[in-house]
Protein backbone atom coordinates (compact mmCIF):
# COMPACT_ATOMS: atom_id res chain seq x y z
CA UNK A 1 0.00 0.00 0.00
CA UNK A 2 2.84 2.10 0.67
CA UNK A 3 4.11 4.59 -2.69
CA UNK A 4 7.93 4.44 -3.51
CA UNK A 5 9.94 7.46 -3.16
CA UNK A 6 13.25 7.89 -4.72
CA UNK A 7 16.24 9.94 -2.28
CA UNK A 8 18.78 10.92 -4.13
CA UNK A 9 22.13 12.36 -2.07
CA UNK A 10 23.27 15.79 -3.59
CA UNK A 11 25.87 18.12 -2.58
CA UNK A 12 25.15 22.02 -2.43
CA UNK A 13 27.01 22.68 -5.83
CA UNK A 14 25.88 24.37 -8.38
CA UNK A 15 24.05 22.49 -11.31
CA UNK A 16 23.46 19.56 -9.51
CA UNK A 17 19.98 19.57 -8.96
CA UNK A 18 19.85 20.47 -12.35
CA UNK A 19 21.58 17.54 -13.52
CA UNK A 20 18.95 15.21 -11.52
CA UNK A 21 16.30 17.00 -13.63
CA UNK A 22 17.94 17.24 -16.82
CA UNK A 23 18.22 13.13 -16.80
CA UNK A 24 15.12 12.94 -15.90
CA UNK A 25 13.25 14.95 -18.40
CA UNK A 26 15.87 12.62 -20.94
CA UNK A 27 13.78 9.79 -19.46
CA UNK A 28 10.85 11.23 -19.75
CA UNK A 29 10.17 10.39 -16.50
CA UNK A 30 7.29 12.62 -14.82
CA UNK A 31 8.18 14.42 -11.34
CA UNK A 32 4.78 14.38 -9.22
CA UNK A 33 6.05 16.00 -6.17
CA UNK A 34 9.55 16.72 -4.13
CA UNK A 35 10.97 18.03 -1.49
CA UNK A 36 14.58 18.64 -0.48
CA UNK A 37 15.77 18.88 2.66
CA UNK A 38 19.58 20.20 3.00
CA UNK A 39 21.98 21.10 5.54
CA UNK A 40 24.91 23.31 4.85
CA UNK A 41 27.09 20.97 2.42
CA UNK A 42 24.54 18.62 1.05
CA UNK A 43 21.36 17.99 0.36
CA UNK A 44 18.68 15.09 0.22
CA UNK A 45 16.33 15.46 -2.54
CA UNK A 46 13.23 13.11 -2.31
CA UNK A 47 10.96 12.59 -5.06
CA UNK A 48 7.54 11.07 -6.28
CA UNK A 49 7.66 9.90 -9.81
CA UNK A 50 5.93 7.65 -12.33
CA UNK A 51 8.67 5.28 -13.15
CA UNK A 52 11.06 4.88 -9.60
CA UNK A 53 12.77 1.83 -10.90
CA UNK A 54 13.83 3.70 -14.19
CA UNK A 55 14.59 6.69 -12.10
CA UNK A 56 16.79 5.49 -9.41
CA UNK A 57 18.31 3.23 -12.41
CA UNK A 58 19.60 6.37 -14.72
CA UNK A 59 20.43 8.56 -11.25
CA UNK A 60 22.92 5.37 -10.47
CA UNK A 61 24.24 5.10 -13.68
CA UNK A 62 25.54 8.79 -13.77
CA UNK A 63 26.88 8.35 -10.74
CA UNK A 64 24.46 9.90 -7.93
CA UNK A 65 23.61 7.27 -4.79
CA UNK A 66 19.84 7.13 -5.15
CA UNK A 67 17.48 4.67 -3.33
CA UNK A 68 13.88 3.77 -3.15
CA UNK A 69 12.52 4.62 0.34
CA UNK A 70 8.79 3.23 1.28
CA UNK A 71 6.28 6.18 2.25
CA UNK A 72 2.55 6.82 2.67
CA UNK A 73 0.57 8.85 1.20
CA UNK A 74 -2.43 10.11 2.80
CA UNK A 75 -5.53 12.21 1.58
CA UNK A 76 -6.20 14.59 4.13
CA UNK A 77 -9.41 17.22 4.04
CA UNK A 78 -8.24 20.70 2.62
CA UNK A 79 -9.71 22.47 6.02
CA UNK A 80 -8.61 23.39 9.11
CA UNK A 81 -8.19 20.77 11.81
CA UNK A 82 -7.56 18.49 8.50
CA UNK A 83 -3.70 18.09 8.71
CA UNK A 84 -4.36 18.15 12.64
CA UNK A 85 -6.23 14.92 12.39
CA UNK A 86 -3.80 12.55 11.37
CA UNK A 87 -0.86 14.28 13.23
CA UNK A 88 -2.92 13.88 16.56
CA UNK A 89 -3.37 9.94 15.51
CA UNK A 90 -0.34 9.18 14.91
CA UNK A 91 1.35 10.90 17.86
CA UNK A 92 -1.12 9.17 19.92
CA UNK A 93 -0.18 6.10 18.59
CA UNK A 94 3.55 6.78 19.22
CA UNK A 95 4.72 6.80 15.89
CA UNK A 96 7.11 9.37 14.89
CA UNK A 97 6.69 11.51 11.89
CA UNK A 98 10.14 11.79 10.24
CA UNK A 99 9.46 14.08 7.48
CA UNK A 100 6.57 15.40 5.56
CA UNK A 101 5.54 17.41 2.08
CA UNK A 102 2.56 17.58 0.41
CA UNK A 103 1.44 17.45 -3.24
CA UNK A 104 1.34 20.77 -5.13
CA UNK A 105 -1.84 19.35 -7.12
CA UNK A 106 -5.18 18.35 -4.83
CA UNK A 107 -7.49 15.30 -5.02
CA UNK A 108 -10.33 16.59 -5.36
CA UNK A 109 -11.20 18.82 -1.69
CA UNK A 110 -8.35 16.89 -0.30
CA UNK A 111 -4.38 17.44 -0.36
CA UNK A 112 -2.14 14.98 -0.61
CA UNK A 113 0.25 14.44 1.54
CA UNK A 114 3.36 12.30 1.69
CA UNK A 115 4.69 10.89 5.17
CA UNK A 116 7.59 8.65 6.20
CA UNK A 117 7.40 7.16 9.77
CA UNK A 118 8.79 5.29 12.11
CA UNK A 119 6.85 2.89 11.70
CA UNK A 120 4.86 2.58 8.00
CA UNK A 121 2.80 -0.77 8.69
CA UNK A 122 1.17 0.59 11.55
CA UNK A 123 0.71 4.16 10.25
CA UNK A 124 -0.97 3.23 7.37
CA UNK A 125 -3.57 0.29 9.47
CA UNK A 126 -4.15 3.25 11.53
CA UNK A 127 -5.11 5.91 8.85
CA UNK A 128 -7.25 2.87 6.80
CA UNK A 129 -9.09 2.40 10.24
CA UNK A 130 -9.69 5.63 10.65
CA UNK A 131 -10.96 6.40 7.40
CA UNK A 132 -8.20 8.61 5.93
CA UNK A 133 -8.29 7.71 2.59
CA UNK A 134 -4.46 6.01 1.31
CA UNK A 135 -3.33 6.51 -2.02
CA UNK A 136 -1.11 3.59 -3.70
CA UNK A 137 1.18 4.64 -5.78
CA UNK A 138 -0.31 3.89 -9.13
CA UNK A 139 -3.30 6.00 -8.37
CA UNK A 140 -0.97 8.75 -7.98
CA UNK A 141 -0.12 9.09 -11.64
CA UNK A 142 -3.07 8.01 -12.89
CA UNK A 143 -5.43 10.79 -11.85
CA UNK B 1 75.55 33.00 25.73
CA UNK B 2 77.53 29.73 25.23
CA UNK B 3 80.87 29.19 24.08
CA UNK B 4 79.89 26.19 22.39
CA UNK B 5 78.42 27.78 19.95
CA UNK B 6 81.76 30.19 19.14
CA UNK B 7 84.17 26.87 19.09
CA UNK B 8 86.69 26.27 16.29
CA UNK B 9 86.10 23.29 13.76
CA UNK B 10 88.45 21.58 14.89
CA UNK B 11 87.50 21.81 18.51
CA UNK B 12 83.78 21.29 17.52
CA UNK B 13 84.53 18.12 15.75
CA UNK B 14 86.40 16.67 18.83
CA UNK B 15 83.96 17.52 21.20
CA UNK B 16 81.41 15.86 18.51
CA UNK B 17 83.51 13.29 18.45
CA UNK B 18 83.80 12.29 22.12
CA UNK B 19 80.71 12.61 22.72
CA UNK B 20 79.63 10.26 19.82
CA UNK B 21 81.77 7.33 21.01
CA UNK B 22 80.62 7.81 24.20
CA UNK B 23 77.08 7.29 22.78
CA UNK B 24 77.73 4.36 21.35
CA UNK B 25 79.24 2.73 23.79
CA UNK B 26 76.07 3.57 26.29
CA UNK B 27 73.46 2.80 23.31
CA UNK B 28 75.14 -0.71 22.45
CA UNK B 29 75.07 -1.25 26.26
CA UNK B 30 71.47 -0.31 27.01
CA UNK B 31 69.84 -0.09 24.42
CA UNK B 32 68.83 -3.61 22.79
CA UNK B 33 67.36 -1.99 19.79
CA UNK B 34 70.40 -0.13 18.53
CA UNK B 35 72.34 -3.38 19.65
CA UNK B 36 70.56 -5.42 17.06
CA UNK B 37 70.32 -2.78 14.61
CA UNK B 38 74.08 -2.61 14.50
CA UNK B 39 74.60 -6.40 14.63
CA UNK B 40 72.55 -5.99 11.06
CA UNK B 41 74.81 -3.65 10.12
CA UNK B 42 77.88 -5.61 11.06
CA UNK B 43 79.34 -2.09 12.72
CA UNK B 44 80.41 -2.22 16.71
CA UNK B 45 81.19 0.67 19.08
CA UNK B 46 85.30 -0.43 18.14
CA UNK B 47 84.57 0.71 14.52
CA UNK B 48 83.10 4.61 15.82
CA UNK B 49 86.07 6.44 16.56
CA UNK B 50 84.85 9.84 15.70
CA UNK B 51 82.55 11.70 14.57
CA UNK B 52 83.30 10.75 10.45
CA UNK B 53 82.45 7.35 11.40
CA UNK B 54 78.87 8.22 11.88
CA UNK B 55 77.56 7.30 8.29
CA UNK B 56 78.47 3.86 9.49
CA UNK B 57 76.10 3.62 11.90
CA UNK B 58 71.70 2.75 11.09
CA UNK B 59 69.23 5.49 10.49
CA UNK B 60 66.62 5.46 13.02
CA UNK B 61 63.24 6.60 11.69
CA UNK B 62 59.64 7.48 12.92
CA UNK B 63 58.61 3.88 12.53
CA UNK B 64 61.35 2.57 14.24
CA UNK B 65 59.88 4.88 17.28
CA UNK B 66 56.43 3.86 16.99
CA UNK B 67 57.57 0.07 17.18
CA UNK B 68 59.28 0.18 20.65
CA UNK B 69 56.76 2.65 21.53
CA UNK B 70 56.46 3.33 24.38
CA UNK B 71 59.93 3.22 26.16
CA UNK B 72 62.03 0.44 23.84
CA UNK B 73 64.53 3.57 23.44
CA UNK B 74 65.28 4.16 26.97
CA UNK B 75 69.20 4.10 27.61
CA UNK B 76 68.94 4.93 31.25
CA UNK B 77 67.09 2.90 34.19
CA UNK B 78 63.19 4.40 34.40
CA UNK B 79 63.79 5.96 37.98
CA UNK B 80 66.41 8.08 36.08
CA UNK B 81 63.61 9.91 33.66
CA UNK B 82 62.51 13.15 35.28
CA UNK B 83 59.99 14.09 32.22
CA UNK B 84 58.21 12.67 29.44
CA UNK B 85 56.77 14.32 26.20
CA UNK B 86 55.00 13.06 23.29
CA UNK B 87 53.72 13.50 19.83
CA UNK B 88 51.27 12.31 17.53
CA UNK B 89 52.78 9.39 15.54
CA UNK B 90 52.05 7.37 11.88
CA UNK B 91 49.28 5.29 13.17
CA UNK B 92 48.23 6.66 16.56
CA UNK B 93 51.00 5.82 18.47
CA UNK B 94 52.80 8.73 19.85
CA UNK B 95 56.25 9.15 19.55
CA UNK B 96 57.73 9.58 23.11
CA UNK B 97 61.08 11.41 24.38
CA UNK B 98 61.98 10.73 27.83
CA UNK B 99 64.01 13.08 29.63
CA UNK B 100 66.67 12.67 32.32
CA UNK B 101 68.24 15.57 34.09
CA UNK B 102 71.25 16.20 31.99
CA UNK B 103 68.33 15.93 28.98
CA UNK B 104 66.44 18.96 30.57
CA UNK B 105 69.42 20.71 31.26
CA UNK B 106 70.08 20.63 27.89
CA UNK B 107 66.80 21.55 26.77
CA UNK B 108 66.94 24.64 28.79
CA UNK B 109 70.41 25.75 27.21
CA UNK B 110 69.35 25.12 23.78
CA UNK B 111 66.16 26.95 23.95
CA UNK B 112 68.31 29.58 26.04
CA UNK B 113 70.87 29.97 23.31
CA UNK B 114 67.58 30.32 21.11
CA UNK B 115 66.08 33.69 22.84
CA UNK B 116 69.68 35.25 23.70
CA UNK B 117 70.56 34.50 19.55
CA UNK B 118 67.53 37.33 18.97
CA UNK B 119 68.35 39.43 21.11
CA UNK B 120 66.42 38.70 24.51
CA UNK B 121 67.88 38.67 27.70
CA UNK B 122 66.98 38.45 31.42
CA UNK B 123 65.32 41.59 31.49
CA UNK B 124 62.43 40.16 29.41
CA UNK B 125 58.99 39.39 29.42
CA UNK B 126 58.07 36.24 27.44
CA UNK B 127 54.46 35.74 26.61
CA UNK B 128 54.10 31.87 25.94
CA UNK B 129 51.92 30.55 23.63
CA UNK B 130 52.84 27.62 22.93
CA UNK B 131 50.35 24.51 24.48
CA UNK B 132 51.69 23.54 27.38
CA UNK B 133 51.24 19.32 27.87
CA UNK B 134 52.58 16.49 26.15
CA UNK B 135 53.61 19.01 23.32
CA UNK B 136 56.86 20.17 23.74
CA UNK B 137 56.68 23.60 22.98
CA UNK B 138 55.27 25.24 25.85
CA UNK B 139 57.92 23.74 28.09
CA UNK B 140 60.71 23.92 25.44
CA UNK B 141 60.57 27.94 25.75
CA UNK B 142 59.66 28.02 29.31
CA UNK B 143 63.11 25.74 30.43
CA UNK B 144 64.29 28.14 27.81
CA UNK B 145 63.23 31.42 29.61
CA UNK B 146 63.88 30.42 33.07
CA UNK B 147 67.94 29.23 31.25
CA UNK B 148 68.41 33.23 30.40
CA UNK B 149 66.58 34.34 34.06
CA UNK B 150 63.99 36.13 31.77
CA UNK B 151 60.49 36.22 33.09
CA UNK B 152 57.83 33.37 31.60
CA UNK B 153 54.36 34.22 31.11
CA UNK B 154 52.79 30.20 30.84
CA UNK B 155 49.77 31.62 29.22
CA UNK B 156 49.82 28.54 26.99
CA UNK B 157 47.84 28.65 23.36
CA UNK B 158 44.71 29.92 23.20
CA UNK B 159 42.61 32.57 24.46
CA UNK B 160 42.59 35.08 22.50
CA UNK B 161 41.52 38.11 24.19
CA UNK B 162 43.11 37.27 27.50
CA UNK B 163 46.81 36.87 25.68
CA UNK B 164 45.95 40.36 24.34
CA UNK B 165 44.75 42.10 28.08
CA UNK B 166 47.76 40.08 29.43
CA UNK B 167 50.23 41.69 27.04
CA UNK B 168 49.55 44.85 27.54
CA UNK B 169 48.67 44.66 31.32
CA UNK B 170 52.42 42.75 31.77
CA UNK B 171 54.16 44.67 29.01
CA UNK B 172 55.32 41.01 27.60
CA UNK B 173 58.20 42.40 25.28
CA UNK B 174 58.79 38.21 23.88
CA UNK B 175 55.95 36.46 21.96
CA UNK B 176 56.61 32.84 21.63
CA UNK B 177 53.92 30.76 19.20
CA UNK B 178 53.20 29.26 15.99
CA UNK B 179 53.80 32.30 13.31
CA UNK B 180 50.01 31.75 12.22
CA UNK B 181 48.55 32.55 15.59
CA UNK B 182 50.75 35.24 15.96
CA UNK B 183 48.82 36.84 12.78
CA UNK B 184 45.42 36.01 14.29
CA UNK B 185 46.26 37.86 17.41
CA UNK B 186 47.58 41.08 15.40
CA UNK B 187 43.87 40.68 13.60
CA UNK B 188 41.83 40.23 16.93
CA UNK B 189 43.87 43.47 18.16
CA UNK B 190 42.68 45.35 15.64
CA UNK B 191 39.18 44.18 16.03
CA UNK B 192 39.56 45.23 19.36
CA UNK B 193 40.42 48.81 18.39
CA UNK B 194 44.10 48.17 19.16
CA UNK B 195 47.35 48.53 17.28
CA UNK B 196 49.36 46.27 17.57
CA UNK B 197 52.75 47.73 16.26
CA UNK B 198 52.57 50.02 19.33
CA UNK B 199 52.68 46.78 21.82
CA UNK B 200 55.62 46.75 23.85
CA UNK B 201 56.68 43.52 21.84
CA UNK B 202 60.10 43.33 20.83
CA UNK B 203 60.74 39.73 19.43
CA UNK B 204 59.07 36.90 18.16
CA UNK B 205 60.21 33.04 18.43
CA UNK B 206 57.66 31.45 16.05
CA UNK B 207 57.83 27.33 14.86
CA UNK B 208 55.92 24.18 15.05
CA UNK B 209 54.65 24.88 11.30
CA UNK B 210 55.83 25.91 7.58
CA UNK B 211 56.08 29.26 7.28
CA UNK B 212 57.82 32.18 4.46
CA UNK B 213 59.62 35.19 4.25
CA UNK B 214 56.49 37.14 3.24
CA UNK B 215 54.81 36.04 6.83
CA UNK B 216 57.64 36.47 8.07
CA UNK B 217 57.51 40.28 6.59
CA UNK B 218 53.72 40.37 7.49
CA UNK B 219 54.27 39.66 11.07
CA UNK B 220 57.38 41.98 11.47
CA UNK B 221 55.21 45.05 10.35
CA UNK B 222 52.25 43.75 12.44
CA UNK B 223 53.78 43.81 15.63
CA UNK B 224 56.47 46.05 15.19
CA UNK B 225 59.13 43.11 15.81
CA UNK B 226 62.30 41.12 14.70
CA UNK B 227 60.60 38.08 13.86
CA UNK B 228 62.17 34.49 14.35
CA UNK B 229 62.31 31.05 12.69
CA UNK B 230 62.94 28.09 15.10
CA UNK B 231 63.48 24.52 14.77
CA UNK B 232 62.94 21.26 16.87
CA UNK B 233 60.90 18.03 17.14
CA UNK B 234 59.85 15.54 19.79
CA UNK B 235 61.96 12.94 18.63
CA UNK B 236 65.29 15.01 18.96
CA UNK B 237 64.09 17.00 22.05
CA UNK B 238 61.42 19.61 20.84
CA UNK B 239 62.41 23.20 20.04
CA UNK B 240 65.96 24.19 20.30
CA UNK B 241 67.25 22.12 17.98
CA UNK B 242 67.94 24.82 15.20
CA UNK B 243 66.81 28.64 15.17
CA UNK B 244 67.90 32.10 13.75
CA UNK B 245 70.46 35.10 15.18
CA UNK B 246 69.97 38.50 14.46
CA UNK B 247 71.57 38.10 10.90
CA UNK B 248 68.31 36.05 9.89
CA UNK B 249 70.30 34.02 7.53
CA UNK B 250 69.38 30.49 8.15
CA UNK B 251 69.15 28.93 11.85
CA UNK B 252 72.32 28.11 13.65
CA UNK B 253 71.89 24.02 14.51
CA UNK B 254 73.40 23.48 17.88
CA UNK B 255 75.19 21.18 17.04
CA UNK B 256 77.29 20.50 19.99
CA UNK B 257 74.16 18.75 20.96
CA UNK B 258 72.52 17.80 17.43
CA UNK B 259 74.87 16.47 15.26
CA UNK B 260 73.30 17.09 11.51
CA UNK B 261 74.02 15.42 8.54
CA UNK B 262 72.04 16.34 5.01
CA UNK B 263 71.50 13.05 3.19
CA UNK B 264 69.57 11.47 -0.32
CA UNK B 265 66.78 10.41 0.96
CA UNK B 266 66.43 7.75 -2.00
CA UNK B 267 70.14 6.02 -1.24
CA UNK B 268 71.22 7.28 2.32
CA UNK B 269 74.30 8.96 0.91
CA UNK B 270 75.54 12.14 3.06
CA UNK B 271 75.13 14.93 0.79
CA UNK B 272 78.07 17.19 0.88
CA UNK B 273 77.21 21.05 2.46
CA UNK B 274 75.30 23.31 0.36
CA UNK B 275 73.45 20.65 -1.00
CA UNK B 276 69.62 20.25 -0.52
CA UNK B 277 68.11 16.60 0.91
CA UNK B 278 67.10 14.96 3.76
CA UNK B 279 68.16 16.64 7.33
CA UNK B 280 69.11 13.78 9.49
CA UNK B 281 70.19 14.04 13.34
CA UNK B 282 72.27 12.15 16.22
CA UNK B 283 71.52 13.72 19.55
CA UNK B 284 75.15 13.11 21.05
CA UNK B 285 74.62 14.74 24.31
CA UNK B 286 71.46 13.34 25.60
CA UNK B 287 70.90 10.47 28.14
CA UNK B 288 67.20 9.39 28.12
CA UNK B 289 65.96 8.27 24.96
CA UNK B 290 69.42 9.59 22.52
CA UNK B 291 68.79 8.74 18.55
CA UNK B 292 71.04 7.74 16.02
CA UNK B 293 70.64 9.23 12.49
CA UNK B 294 67.07 10.47 13.12
CA UNK B 295 65.63 10.77 9.63
CA UNK B 296 63.64 14.08 9.98
CA UNK B 297 61.83 13.91 6.96
CA UNK B 298 62.38 17.76 6.61
CA UNK B 299 64.47 19.26 3.38
CA UNK B 300 67.19 21.49 3.62
CA UNK B 301 70.59 22.64 3.07
CA UNK B 302 73.43 23.51 5.05
CA UNK B 303 75.69 26.93 5.01
CA UNK B 304 78.82 26.19 6.39
CA UNK B 305 80.36 30.11 6.10
CA UNK B 306 80.85 32.18 8.96
CA UNK B 307 77.71 33.80 10.29
CA UNK B 308 78.07 37.58 10.92
CA UNK B 309 76.96 37.32 14.25
CA UNK B 310 79.93 35.54 14.93
CA UNK B 311 78.63 32.02 16.05
CA UNK B 312 80.42 29.43 14.19
CA UNK B 313 77.71 26.60 14.15
CA UNK B 314 76.42 25.01 10.88
CA UNK B 315 73.33 27.04 9.62
CA UNK B 316 70.30 25.32 8.13
CA UNK B 317 68.01 26.79 5.65
CA UNK B 318 64.46 27.60 5.91
CA UNK B 319 62.82 24.29 5.46
CA UNK B 320 62.10 23.29 1.70
CA UNK B 321 59.42 20.73 2.62
CA UNK B 322 58.98 17.17 3.23
CA UNK B 323 59.87 13.97 1.92
CA UNK B 324 56.95 12.21 2.77
CA UNK B 325 53.51 13.44 2.88
CA UNK B 326 52.93 14.78 6.62
CA UNK B 327 50.89 17.65 7.03
CA UNK B 328 51.18 20.25 9.62
CA UNK B 329 48.04 21.70 10.86
CA UNK B 330 47.92 24.22 13.73
CA UNK B 331 51.33 23.24 14.71
CA UNK B 332 50.14 19.43 15.16
CA UNK B 333 51.56 16.80 12.74
CA UNK B 334 48.92 14.42 10.70
CA UNK B 335 49.57 11.89 8.13
CA UNK B 336 46.76 10.96 6.19
CA UNK B 337 47.04 7.14 6.77
CA UNK B 338 46.22 8.52 10.29
CA UNK B 339 42.83 10.19 8.98
CA UNK B 340 41.90 6.81 6.73
CA UNK B 341 42.74 4.60 9.43
CA UNK B 342 40.22 6.39 11.71
CA UNK B 343 37.79 6.68 8.13
CA UNK B 344 38.35 2.68 7.74
CA UNK B 345 36.59 2.15 11.87
CA UNK B 346 33.43 2.67 9.70
CA UNK B 347 32.64 -0.31 7.47
CA UNK B 348 30.03 1.54 5.27
CA UNK B 349 32.82 4.11 4.10
CA UNK B 350 35.02 3.44 1.15
CA UNK B 351 38.17 4.59 1.10
CA UNK B 352 37.66 7.40 -1.53
CA UNK B 353 38.67 10.42 0.82
CA UNK B 354 40.47 13.58 -0.11
CA UNK B 355 42.01 16.07 2.56
CA UNK B 356 41.41 19.64 1.71
CA UNK B 357 43.75 22.01 3.71
CA UNK B 358 43.44 25.94 3.39
CA UNK B 359 44.21 28.92 5.80
CA UNK B 360 41.20 30.96 6.73
CA UNK B 361 41.73 34.39 9.03
CA UNK B 362 45.94 32.69 9.51
CA UNK B 363 44.74 29.93 11.10
CA UNK B 364 44.87 26.21 9.65
CA UNK B 365 41.48 24.59 8.46
CA UNK B 366 40.96 20.65 7.54
CA UNK B 367 38.40 19.30 5.83
CA UNK B 368 38.12 15.59 5.18
CA UNK B 369 35.60 14.80 1.84
CA UNK B 370 34.17 11.42 1.74
CA UNK B 371 32.25 10.12 -0.98
CA UNK B 372 29.09 8.94 -0.50
CA UNK B 373 27.96 4.96 -0.94
CA UNK B 374 24.37 3.57 -0.97
CA UNK B 375 25.38 1.93 2.09
CA UNK B 376 26.09 5.01 3.87
CA UNK B 377 23.32 7.17 2.37
CA UNK B 378 20.30 7.81 4.68
CA UNK B 379 17.33 10.06 2.97
CA UNK B 380 17.62 11.92 6.50
CA UNK B 381 19.61 14.68 6.87
CA UNK B 382 19.83 14.14 10.49
CA UNK B 383 21.26 10.44 10.07
CA UNK B 384 24.05 11.95 7.11
CA UNK B 385 24.80 14.93 9.97
CA UNK B 386 25.22 12.44 12.90
CA UNK B 387 27.68 10.20 10.29
CA UNK B 388 29.97 13.74 9.99
CA UNK B 389 30.18 14.58 13.50
CA UNK B 390 31.18 10.96 14.23
CA UNK B 391 33.48 11.00 12.00
CA UNK B 392 34.86 14.54 13.34
CA UNK B 393 34.46 13.22 17.01
CA UNK B 394 36.60 9.90 16.23
CA UNK B 395 39.36 12.27 14.32
CA UNK B 396 39.75 14.75 16.87
CA UNK B 397 40.50 11.96 20.14
CA UNK B 398 42.71 10.32 17.68
CA UNK B 399 44.77 13.18 16.13
CA UNK B 400 44.06 15.90 18.42
CA UNK B 401 42.93 18.34 15.80
CA UNK B 402 39.59 19.60 14.73
CA UNK B 403 38.29 18.57 10.99
CA UNK B 404 35.69 19.44 9.46
CA UNK B 405 34.15 16.06 7.71
CA UNK B 406 31.86 16.89 4.28
CA UNK B 407 30.07 14.06 2.39
CA UNK B 408 30.07 14.60 -1.06
CA UNK B 409 28.84 12.91 -4.21
CA UNK B 410 30.44 9.43 -5.49
CA UNK B 411 33.05 9.89 -7.93
CA UNK B 412 34.00 13.43 -7.46
CA UNK B 413 37.28 12.98 -5.78
CA UNK B 414 39.78 12.92 -8.37
CA UNK B 415 41.55 9.26 -9.33
CA UNK B 416 44.69 8.69 -10.40
CA UNK B 417 47.07 6.15 -12.19
CA UNK B 418 48.67 4.79 -9.21
CA UNK B 419 48.86 7.26 -6.22
CA UNK B 420 45.39 8.87 -5.15
CA UNK B 421 45.74 12.47 -5.06
CA UNK B 422 45.14 12.56 -1.15
CA UNK B 423 45.92 16.24 -0.22
CA UNK B 424 45.33 19.39 -1.26
CA UNK B 425 46.88 21.96 0.28
CA UNK B 426 45.64 25.70 -0.34
CA UNK B 427 47.75 27.53 2.18
CA UNK B 428 49.55 30.36 0.29
CA UNK B 429 52.65 29.92 2.80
Amino acid sequence: MSVTQVSVFIENREGRLAEVSRLLSGKDINIRSLSLADSSDFGVLRLIVDNPEQCIQVLQENGFVARATPVLALEIEDRPGGLDRVLSLFSSNGINVEYMYAFVEKSHDNAIVIFKTGDNGRALDLASREGIPVIRGEALFSR
Amino acid sequence: MSEQEYLSRESLRALQSERLVRLVARLYQHVPFYRERMHAKGVSPADIRGIEDLPKLPFTTKDDMRDVYPLGLLAVPLTEIEEIHASSGTTGKPVIDAYTRNDLDIWGEVMGRTLEMGGATSADIVQNAYGYGLFTGGLGVHYGAHNIHATVIPISGGNTRRQLAIMQDFGSTVLACTPSYSLYLAEAAREEGLDPAKFTLKYGYFGAEPWSEAMRTEIEKNFGIKAYDIYGLTEIIGPGVASECVEQAGMHINEDHFYPEIINPETGEVLPDGEKGELVITTISKTGTPILRYRTRDITYFMREKCACGRTTVRMHRLFGRTDDMLIIRGVNVFPSQIEEVLLRFESIEPHYQLIVDRKEHLDNLEVQIEMTSELFSDEVRDLEGIEHRIESEIASALGIHAKVRLVEPKTIPRSEGKAVRIIDKRKI
